[in-house]
């Protein structure tokens, strides 16, 4: 399947009509057929997109796909092999460093310094993006108040949970007031509860910042936190578009009914409701369009007792097997044996 | 260092109350002041690292205390026909200066490939500032993290027979800090072209060894073989230790026939190399290594 077009309707739930920056009126990013070979390896293979300020964009696919290359490429820590892209209307190629002034990046693995206390990670932070000493003041309290962590400071990082860690991290690349944030993988390694906090954080940080975010992920269940989500497999966009948009796209949802006569439900759905369904272990299950607008109707028309209803809309996971063919584990699976990446320099990092 | 303070280039961006803000003035400044600022930092970090690592300063001081003491006391009694005695301690003082100094600044520029590949190196790779001023932000940090190091020794003089003149500390400060420099801008340079941590054994085992013991830094380059008289010659941290040691010479008594044997300076086939090339071959060294580096650092991915 070949990359469709990027969609240009920008969809933008900030709420703060006042849009602060360079050029208002342009995208915060905008890629055109990018492309990152090394070597044989095609890493990014003609990806183009458009996010528009303000924007919580998320680059969705297994670990592999190209995702890491891509941001790499938009913080100007790669040279695209072929292709353009502005980030704050600035080309990563050629405008590098206002580029970098204007981005905030949270690497996927931890880039603080241990021995350093939290405050001096930050300063340091403030001191090589050149914040004026009157601002660092104010501004290194108002993000490490908004990451919880002002009253641990002092505190060496070596001293930090991980959790703690990425939160410091998310307030040191908001130091600078960049205009897009890019989140690596910011949740990857964190145990389920942190993870939660850390997408507090992200909301909490949307309401409050006028910023545009740009994420990658490998979890189903979060890229659902993204205004518009890329579906990216073999270094190519598949698929663009909201969430919601997305599983639309697949259709139908899925129904599920326990009954005390399946037989007799089974054939009753092939008559009142033209619904082809099946048994399996007990349980009635059947597609149909807006599945919770069904249940009522079923319940009011229906003459066998129904002992238990379940509905479940398609999930992300139905949508990237819809436009790759396998599920993402799948897909991790085989993109593991191409990554050139040392397991061990990887592990070593995730203590 | 207040940078562009006082100096808005564009009108502060406008928000609504309670959000965070910042003025845009941030997006001004010379490129030159970008690469102070950056340059600084690596500076600042790596000393504040060197001070909070007590354990690393104390774990450094174990091997040259090893070398001078166990070694020293060892092979005095070698040196003992002479008539006026000599204390091989002594002689190897600042030999071990010029090998505190080559660990601890190789230590220090190696440290690089794990700090890019997991540590605060790649945040700062990411920053809008030159990576030339990034590297020689680190071959500063390092020489003078390496001289301080040197200084811990320093403090040992008196117990192995080198007085405390003023003079003699600060030439042996000024000649360590020179030598550091130059080794740092090595490390930075093969860091550059090192991409895995592994590598680090084969530096110290291929490189670092090789150099500290071709270096004269043990032994006196005197009536050596000709094979060991060329190779000592051709190890750069020769021409380091040999001011050192002229330096500590100048202030200590040496009977003229022990002088012979333990004569300081370097020969090229007889001839004295003077002090003033020596150090001029350590510094345009180390200056074509840090050039090296930055080159080798500034290349794109």
């Amino acid at each position: 399947m070949g990359s469709p077009p990027p969609s240009t309707v920008s969809f933008s739930v900030t709420s703060n009509p006042q849009m602060a920056g360079p050029r208002t009126d342009n995208s915060a990013i905008e890629v055109i057929d990018l492309y990152k070979r090394y070597g044989d390896l095609a890493a990014v293979q003609g990806i183009s997109l458009i996010v528009a300020p303000g924007e919580t964009f998320g680059f969705l696919g297994p670990n592999g796909a190209g995702k890491s290359t891509t941001i790499k490429m938009l913080c100007t820590l790669v040279v695209p092999t072929s292709g353009t892209a502005h980030v704050a209307g600035y080309d990563v190629v050629t405008e590098r460093n206002e580029v970098r002034r204007r981005i905030g990046l949270v690497f996927q693995d931890t880039t603080l310094d241990d021995y350093l206390t939290a405050e001096e990670n930050l300063r340091f932070h403030a001191d090589l993006y050149g914040v004026p000493r009157v601002a660092v003041k104010i501004r290194l309290q108002q993000v490490m108040e908004m990451v919880g962590l002002w009253d641990r400071r002092k505190s060496e990082v070596k001293t930090f949970s991980g959790g703690m860690k990425r939160r410091l991290e998310i307030g040191r690349g908001l130091l600078h007031a960049p205009r897009v944030l890019f989140l690596d993988e910011p949740t990857v390694g964190l145990d389920p509860q942190t993870r939660s906090h850390i997408w507090n954080y992200i909301h909490g940080l949307r309401k409050r910042e006028d910023i545009t975010i740009f994420l990658t992920t490998h979890y189903m269940d979060e890229a659902e936190n993204c205004d518009r989500i890329a579906i990216i497999d073999n270094g190519q966009i598949v698929a663009v578009d909201t969430p919601e948009a997305l599983k639309a796209s697949i259709g139908k949802d899925r129904v599920e009914i326990q009954t005390d006569n399946n037989i007799d439900a089974i054939a009753a759905l092939k008559d009142r409701f033209g619904l082809d369904a099946t048994e399996s272990e007990g349980a009635i299950t059947f597609h149909v369009n807006g599945g919770e607008q069904f249940v009522p109707l079923l319940f009011s028309e229906f003459l066998i007792p129904i002992r238990s209803v379940r509905v479940a809309r398609p999930t992300l996971d139905d949508v990237f097997m819809n436009y790759t063919g396998r599920t993402i584990r799948d897909a991790e699976a085989s993109a593991g044996e191409r990554m050139s990446t040392n397991p061990w320099m990887r592990a070593r990092n995730r203590r | 260092m207040s940078t562009a303070a006082g100096t808005p280039a564009t009108p502060a961006a406008t928000t609504p109350a309670g959000q965070l803000s910042i003025p845009e003035s941030r997006i001004t400044g010379g490129r030159l002041r970008d690469d102070f600022r950056g340059m600084n930092v690596v500076w600042r970090r790596e000393l504040i690292r060197f001070a909070r690592n007590r354990v690393r300063i104390i774990t450094a001081l174990v091997q040259p205390v090893l070398f001078l003491f166990v070694l020293g006391t060892g092979l005095s009694p070698v040196l003992k026909g002479g008539p006026h005695g000599f204390d091989f301690k002594t002689f190897l003082f600042p030999g071990i200066l010029g090998m505190t100094v080559l660990f601890t600044a190789m230590f220090s520029a190696i440290s690089i490939v794990w700090d890019r590949e997991f540590g605060f190196m790649r945040e700062m790779l990411v920053a809008p500032v030159r990576r030339s001023a990034l590297v020689v932000g680190k071959c500063a940090g390092g020489a003078t993290v390496a001289t301080l190091q040197g200084a811990i020794i320093i403090v040992l003089a008196g117990l192995v027979g080198v007085p405390y003149s003023p003079t003699l500390i600060l030439t042996l400060l000024g000649e360590m800090a020179l030598t550091a420099f130059g080794v740092t801008a090595l490390g930075v340079l093969i860091a550059a072209r090192m991409s895995q941590v592994e590598s680090f054994q084969f530096v110290m085992q291929l490189l670092v060894l090789p150099m500290f013991f071709l270096s004269g830094a043990v032994f006196p380059l005197a009536d050596l073989p000709q094979w060991l008289a060329v190779l000592t010659r051709l190890d750069p941290l020769s021409y380091a230790i040999a001011p050192m040691r002229t330096a500590v010479f100048e202030h200590i008594q040496v009977a003229p026939s022990l002088l012979k044997t333990l004569e300081p300076a370097i020969t090229w086939d007889g001839w004295r190399v003077p002090l003033g090339l020596e150090l001029g071959l350590i510094a345009a060294a180390g200056i074509g290594l840090l050039v090296a580096a930055v080159a080798q650092f500034s290349r794109p991915e």
